[in-house]
């Protein structure tokens, strides 16, 4: 399993897709392009990101594209602990 | 995945879901301290700090199939994803050739677009039993 990484961030990419950078020329640091441009839309690539996880007695990381030529069910909930 | 840290997803996991999953939860539980993988997934609430109750079905390409997002007091209804799921793998067995209509279930009739079904998709299509 990879290294665990620090706080969730999305990669840039897009799971299964042609880009790999968020290609803006205009941004000339990573720091100063926010990826805000990037947004998950129905019918478009995932978009990538690597997240801290638990699983099964380990941490370690989860990558969306790791699950590329699998169907793959992303949730997100309120919070644990959080009744529904 | 939730703002929750990994650390408190195996406190939820340990202390409360594994009594309801046997081994506990089969899959990853991602965390998102800061909101930075719900905010281009438009799951984000700013103003709670918490991420609404979103879900996404990624196909084998990466591509997203489908989406709900619910506000937090209402949970999801499994069967009716596993139905998605399976409706959209047919679609992808036939190369997109095939359509699921409303009601579709695993076993009911699919439909073939094309010329000769315009106008009659009501002599294929039976809902309800009917």
């Amino acid at each position: 399993m990879a290294e665990a990484v620090g706080c969730a961030r999305p990669t840039g990419a897009q799971v299964g897709g042609t880009r790999k950078e968020p290609a803006s020329p205009s941004h000339a640091t990573e720091e100063e392009s926010p990826m805000e441009h990037i947004r998950a839309q129905v019918g478009k690539h995932a978009p990538d990101f690597e997240a801290p996880a638990y699983h099964q007695g380990k941490f370690g990381t989860a990558k969306l594209s790791q699950y590329l030529g699998k169907w793959t069910l992303l949730c997100f909930y309120p919070g644990d602990f959080t009744f529904v | 995945m939730s703002v929750d840290s990994q650390f408190v997803h195996k406190m939820w996991n340990d202390h409360e879901l594994s009594n309801m999953v046997d081994g506990g939860i089969p899959w990853k539980m991602a965390s998102d301290g800061a909101g930075n993988v719900g905010k281009i997934y438009g799951v984000y609430d700013e103003d709670a700090g918490v991420e609404l109750r979103g879900r996404f079905i990624i196909d084998p390409d990466g591509v997203i199939q489908a989406v709900e997002i619910m506000t937090p007091p209402v949970g999801r209804n499994i069967d009716e994803t596993i139905r998605q799921i399976q409706a959209f793998q047919k679609v992808r067995e036939s190369g997109g050739k095939e359509a699921m209509p409303a009601e579709w279930q695993p076993g009911k009739p699919t439909l073939k677009p094309g010329p000769d079904l315009v106008g009659k998709v009501w002599e294929v299509w039976k809902p309800n039993g009917k």
